[in-house]
């Protein structure tokens, strides 16, 4: 069954998905990739249980969860957290409970004097082996046309406002250099364990579109 | 390409960044499939990640806006398996393969999953030493090609200090066009807000790119 004939090179010939980021092409879409897979998979290029995993891969081992362990660790281990600012690679590689990262992990640490925040505006890179896929919004045009030009009002669209005399670092990844923000450990939080410091640890605290929980808003 | 509608960094007009809770890893099945295709078909080595990008780039204008991340990826992925001779366009229309595949140098096994899941280095040994510091000054030029770059158009024409020597890393400008990795230094070059944005610009604010050395001059 041909699921369409219609040539990626045409835009007008696709006018039904504009305006969204995901999802209202799932029909055209499905029929597609499946046609491309089974091509691929007819010609001996890929193997459909590997390309399973992969998938299985993504939505159960790599995720933020990793990121929030590091900055946990950090946290809670001066020498640690020196090495990660040092060379984030290494620093990552050395911790049992963590996944590997490839390369040129870099870990940029928010104080009261300067918030970092981290964006693609050429595409979507992400430090994806620490916090997992990047979310929809991290590849928006929104995202990635206002992170450079304004950050003031892409943290007040995520609710974070900073102290009136903190700095703004935004980091454009540009080359394959991936950027991890450690976000600012919340206050009464002196002596928890690094596990539970990694519950208040967010995501977006980690592209520095948003601050670590406080021990309220985990509700602990 | 270079100044296509990827290179985003300072455009206005796309309204508020939209967050979604609990946002899953995929919204639908088939963007999982697109990704773990890409993965396995980039692990033949066929082509380097910035060919991949520049293959996205290459999309026309309201296809790219159009069209949803994954979307954007499948189409690029049919574009390079054309383009390199692995699939035709009569297969993908009729949706099975009309002949034998072409032999690859590997293709990816269940075993090897984790291999492509891990980052590759770019690193590469350094040709001549750095023609920089931390501390210089630097002008980042005005370049246009149209062929891929790395340098966003924001950051053109743009003075600023190198941060960080970030190692000698493959060019992405040769890189993408099957030209050769020619190795080159890497540097984070901070701008203050003002270069880049004007007189009314907030000076509370700086904004960084890696820059592979080609892209700058002394100031």
């Amino acid at each position: 069954m041909a699921p369409t004939d219609r040539a990626p090179h045409d835009p007008l010939s696709h006018d039904e998905g504009h305006g969204h980021e995901h999802g209202s092409e799932l029909s055209e879409m499905q029929l597609r990739v499946r046609a491309l897979e089974t091509i691929l998979t007819e010609k001996g290029y890929v193997d459909p249980a590997a390309l399973d995993r992969i998938v299985e891969t993504f939505e159960t081992e790599i995720g933020p969860h990793n990121g929030a362990r590091i900055v946990a660790r950090a946290w809670v281990d001066p020498d640690f957290k020196r090495r990660l600012l040092a060379d984030a690679t290494e620093a990552v590689n050395s911790l049992g409970h963590v996944s590997p990262v490839g390369s040129h992990l870099i870990a940029v640490e928010n104080t009261d004097e300067v918030h970092h925040m981290v964006v693609c505006t050429l595409c979507s890179c992400y430090p994806w082996e620490v916090l997992g896929l990047p979310p929809v919004w991290y590849k928006s045009a929104p995202y990635r046309s206002r992170a450079v030009i304004d950050p003031k009002g892409v943290l007040a669209e995520f609710g974070v406002a900073l102290p009136g005399d903190a700095r703004i670092r935004v980091w454009d990844s540009t080359a394959e250099t991936r950027f991890l923000v450690l976000p600012m450990r919340p206050a009464g939080t002196e002596g928890w364990t690094e596990e539970r410091l990694a519950a208040l640890v967010t995501r977006d605290s980690m592209i520095g579109t948003g601050l670590a929980k406080t021990p309220a808003e985990a509700g602990s | 390409m270079t100044n296509t509608i990827h290179d985003m960094g300072g455009m206005h007009g796309f309204g508020p960044v939209e967050t979604e809770p609990d946002e899953p890893p995929f919204h639908e099945d088939w963007e999982g499939r697109v990704l773990a295709m890409q993965r396995a078909m980039g692990f033949a080595g066929l082509w380097t990640i910035d060919a991949g990008r520049a293959s996205l780039e290459a999309l026309p204008p309201l296809l790219y806006l159009g069209s949803s991340y994954y979307r954007r990826w499948f189409f690029g992925l049919e574009r390079r398996l054309i383009q390199h001779g692995l699939v035709d366009e009569a297969e993908i229309a009729a949706g099975h393969s009309a002949h034998p595949g072409v032999r690859l140098n590997r293709t990816l096994a269940l075993s090897d999953v984790a291999k492509p899941l891990t980052r590759g280095n770019f690193e590469r040994p350094a040709p001549a030493p750095a023609r920089f510091r931390i501390g210089d000054e630097v002008r980042t030029r005005n370049i246009n090609p149209t062929t891929h770059t790395r340098l966003p158009r924001y950051a053109r024409g743009k003075l600023g200090t190198i941060e960080a020597v970030r190692g000698c890393h493959v060019f992405p400008d040769t890189a993408a066009l099957g030209a050769g990795e020619h190795p080159q230094w890497l540097y984070t070059v901070v701008f203050a807000n003002r270069e880049l944005w004007g007189e009314d610009a907030d000076p509370s604010i700086a904004v960084s790119i890696d820059a592979f050395e080609p892209y700058l001059v002394p100031a």
